[in-house]
């Protein structure tokens, strides 16, 4: 227990320092990799809370990074060139805002339905409205259609410059400690208690009188504003904003990651990031054709390893 | 309106819609015999287009080009069936989609290193070519009318294959109870084989029919299965004729939402209101319909009495 | 004493199949009540109408005097009905303190309590504490559920309607899988815990049932066909022809 728990606070402090010290030594490179490693890994966790701890397998988590995303370039974009004044700003407090309101918003529409159902149902309905998102903002003109959106700003918030690419990694470390942290926080709860009650027996916590429904609504839009958050940042990150973000295929890899950690545990969507972009990063300096040795871990790990990363560590 | 272009847009209505239920009918009748979620199924309708198009031009003729890939796709499905799909019936959904997601890089990627990143055009002969006139200003592409014709067919056959022959019965048996067909002696194994294989074939057909319009591509599968998926959501997950109704309701929907929406938005908003909406809610008007059906129905339209 | 429970001409068909046919019962507040009836005779799909997991097709049922025919399983467990089932149902992956607790009406007060340690809350422990000492569970009180034997499952199942504070329990064949020891525990259990709560039971087990019933009702094809004390019952030729097999 001892080596793990410092096993644990080990990678997190790595995962702190290292990309600094890279970064001063000239190999930037390294710190924009561990920024995007957080960012997914916030998504990963967000996914997680439902995943994991809920059960509820969702193939369109992607959405909600591509909405929080939007919720920066849209109103970047307005105040950059004009138009829709109402919504026109660069102001990183009324970005997190819309990120929050708009991916809460779509998460409980799109959960008010997905919900009713089960099992198959529910992978392929989450899947299609993460579909409807793409198509949608594929269809809009004003903001790039398929070829997105470049911003040529970043959020202003008081007291940080996410230009610089050092405070950016660490409000993504940050949040991330956060959310690891409120997560964690959460299914520790009587609400946490109910949603794992909740996964394990569905029909058996009806019975005991509990509103199934709407407990599984209220984690879903937790889990969704997770990543609608992450999606601020990433949209600060890259300035560059497309529907490539919501293809479902980015949904499938955000799955892998919290099921290669390990589904229900506080660091496994952590490790399921650090191996997916270490994978990505390594497989693709190989070969263009990276996606095929991926497909094939992916299959391997489906076919021969079951419990993820964590379950390894705890055994 | 113009009533030529309604017409010709119920057309490609149509023939989208055939197509959908071509790939949908597999994917229904994999999930709803084998519970078995089959994400790659994209994949194996793009690998229909790309066969098509390289026999195509080994052969010099689109129709033996077509022949012989239907063999091919089968085979291909077989196979997947036998060494990705076996192994996880056993397990949750989860795995399976999964595996499947995995699957779909793999043979995307060997698609990518095979046919290269461009996609590939399908001439098509001359006898297909042409147009059919049906009145003075109305003319229809052969090739497209034939689309309709080979998918209703399909599905007829379909139907007739799962209601009316000995495999049929035993595939309907199989997926209510795995145990009395295997005490029949039956190998229900290969039987499931072969579903999967038939799946694979009839999204294979799509392929092969879309390519010459579209030409075949590298994301043309992931493209159709989302579709795909909301066509066998909204029929309801299992049911072939759910399938062949809810394909109709969404290619029709899809195309003329496309073409008419921002006419009929114009009947109570101003003309660029309707030109700035009407591109938005068209893209997401099949999945605003899934959304309303399955508010009322959760469990589609037609589903399935087999448990 | 009052009826707790009273039922009203209920009637039930699944297609063609008839599960209750007029069926009238009522039960009086504190007595264990028994049903029994042969396989099919559509014992568990009357535990489900009073649950409301089904909905009968006429008829009423009152709880405490209120109409609760239409009312849905999740709200009639908040009105002071539970139930536990033929086959168990627990949350496997769960301990045994955490089960309890799910099924104790102060968690679902809390349900939306997002941030606050749940297993932290000392009116649980109590409650907890108490529950399994009246089942005999309090030695297995931090095993995960999967880790317990059948027996101790069914006795889980009890502990658990015990926490939820029910003013009626429905209890559908608590000792179905037990073996003869677990049985004994078992009516040993019940015993116990009547006249401290309102009961009705379902089972096949006919020495129990004699050995714990204030009233016993004999359903066959849907019908009641005798209501009485055990004495009584033994002693009813219909009963004896229908179902006892002449003891």
């Amino acid at each position: 227990m001892q080596f793990i728990r410092s096993f644990k606070f080990l990678i997190l402090v790595s995962l702190l320092v290292l990309p600094i010290i890279f970064n001063q030594i000239g190999m930037s490179f390294y710190l924009d990799l561990a920024t995007r490693l957080c960012i997914l890994a916030i998504a990963a966790v967000g996914l997680n809370l439902i995943l994991g701890y809920g059960g509820m397998i969702s193939f369109g988590h992607a959405a909600y990074l591509g909405l929080g995303a939007y919720a920066v370039g849209i109103p970047a974009h307005h105040w950059l060139y004009g138009g829709l004044d109402f919504l026109a700003t660069n102001n990183g407090f009324i970005h997190i805002t819309i990120a929050i309101v708009i991916s809460g918003l779509f998460a409980f529409l799109t959960g008010l339905i997905c919900l009713k159902t089960k099992g198959v149902y529910f992978i392929m309905i989450t899947m299609a409205f993460s579909q409807m998102a793409y198509y949608l903002f594929v269809s809009i003109e004003e903001y790039g259609s398929d070829d997105g959106l470049v911003i040529n700003t970043r959020s202003q918030i008081p007291l940080i410059n996410l230009d610089d690419p050092i405070q950016m990694f660490l409000v993504s470390f940050s949040s991330l400690i956060f959310f690891m942290w409120l997560v964690q926080l959460i299914t520790k709860s009587n609400f946490g208690l109910i949603l794992s009650g909740i996964k394990d027996n569905e029909a058996r916590m009806v019975s005991l009188g509990y509103n199934v429904y709407l407990h599984k609504l209220i984690a879903f839009v937790f889990s969704g504003i997770i990543c609608g958050f992450a999606g601020v940042l990433l949209g600060n990150f890259t300035t560059f904003i497309s529907p490539e973000m919501i293809d479902w295929s980015r949904s499938g890899e955000l799955m892998f990651m919290v099921i290669l950690g390990g589904v229900a545990t506080v660091m496994g969507p952590l490790f399921g990031a650090i191996v997916f972009v270490i994978l990505e990063e390594v497989l693709s300096s190989i070969t263009i054709y990276w996606h095929l040795p991926f497909g094939l871990l992916l299959i391997a790990v489906v076919l021969f390893f079951r419990g993820g990363l964590s379950s390894l560590l705890s055994k | 309106m113009d009533y030529t272009l309604l017409l010709i847009q119920v057309l490609n209505g149509l023939q989208l819609g055939v197509l959908l239920f071509l790939v949908a009918s597999g994917l229904t009748l994999i999930f709803g015999i084998l519970d078995f979620v089959n994400l790659a199924h994209g994949s194996i309708y793009m690998l229909g287009a790309f066969i098509c198009a390289s026999l195509t031009y080994a052969l010099d003729s689109y129709l033996f080009a077509v022949i012989l890939s239907l063999p091919v796709i089968a085979i291909i499905g077989y196979a997947f069936e036998i060494f990705l799909a076996r192994p996880l019936y056993a397990r949750d959904h989860l795995d399976h989609v999964l595996g499947t997601f995995g699957a779909i890089l793999v043979i995307d990627t060997i698609a990518h290193l095979i046919w290269g990143p461009a996609g590939i055009a399908i001439p098509l002969p001359n006898y297909l070519d042409g147009q059919i006139t049906i009145s003075e200003n109305i003319e229809i592409p052969t090739f497209r009318l034939l689309i309709i014709v080979v998918g209703l067919t399909a599905a007829f056959g379909l139907l007739w294959l799962v209601n009316f022959t000995k495999l049929g019965m035993l595939i309907r048996a199989g997926a209510s109870n795995r145990t009395m067909v295997a005490a029949l002696g039956i190998d229900i194994r290969t039987l499931f084989a072969i579903v999967f294989a038939i799946g694979a074939t009839l999204a294979g057909i799509a392929g092969m029919l879309i390519a010459p319009i579209t030409e075949a591509s590298l994301g043309m599968g992931n493209n159709i299965i989302i579709t795909a998926f909301v066509v066998i959501i909204v029929g309801g997950i299992g049911s072939v004729k759910g399938a062949f109704v809810a394909a109709l309701l969404i290619g029709l929907i899809d195309t003329l939402g496309r073409s008419f929406l921002d006419d009929l938005f114009k009947l109570f908003m101003s003309t660029g209101a309707a030109e700035n909406s009407a591109p938005a809610i068209s893209s997401m008007s099949i999945y605003l319909m899934m959304a309303l059906i399955l508010s009322f129905k959760p469990k589609g339209l037609f589903p399935p009495r087999l448990g | 004493m009052a009826d707790i429970l009273e039922i009203k001409n209920l009637n039930k068909q699944f297609g063609g199949v008839i599960a209750t046919k007029d069926l009238n019962l009522s039960i009086l507040e504190g007595e264990l009540h028994a049903i029994i009836g042969p396989n099919g005779a559509g014992k568990t799909t009357l535990i489900s109408q009073i649950f409301g997991q089904i909905f009968p097709d006429s008829g009423q049922i009152f709880f405490q005097d209120t109409n609760v025919t239409k009312v849905s399983e999740y709200k009639k467990s908040r009105l002071g009905i539970n139930r536990t089932f033929q086959i168990t149902s627990v949350m496997k992956s769960l301990t045994v303190s955490e089960n309890i607790q799910l099924a104790t009406d102060t968690t679902r007060e809390n349900s939306f309590n997002f941030f606050k340690a749940s297993n932290n809350q000392y009116t649980f422990f109590k409650k907890i504490d108490f529950c399994l000492r009246q089942v005999g569970l309090i030695e297995a009180i931090n095993q995960p559920v999967a880790s317990l034997s059948h027996g101790d499952c069914r006795k889980l199942e009890i502990a658990m309607a015990l926490a939820s504070d029910a003013q009626l329990l429905l209890l559908d064949e608590p000792m179905a899988g037990l073996g003869p020891t677990e049985t004994k525990e078992m009516i040993a259990l019940l015993k116990r815990l009547k006249g401290q709560q309102t009961i009705l039971l379902i089972e096949h087990d006919m020495d129990a049932v004699f050995a714990l019933a204030d009233q016993i009702s004999v359903l066959v094809s849907g019908e009641i066909i005798a209501t009485g004390k055990p004495n009584t019952i033994r002693r009813d030729s219909e009963v004896q022809s229908a179902y006892l097999g002449g003891i």
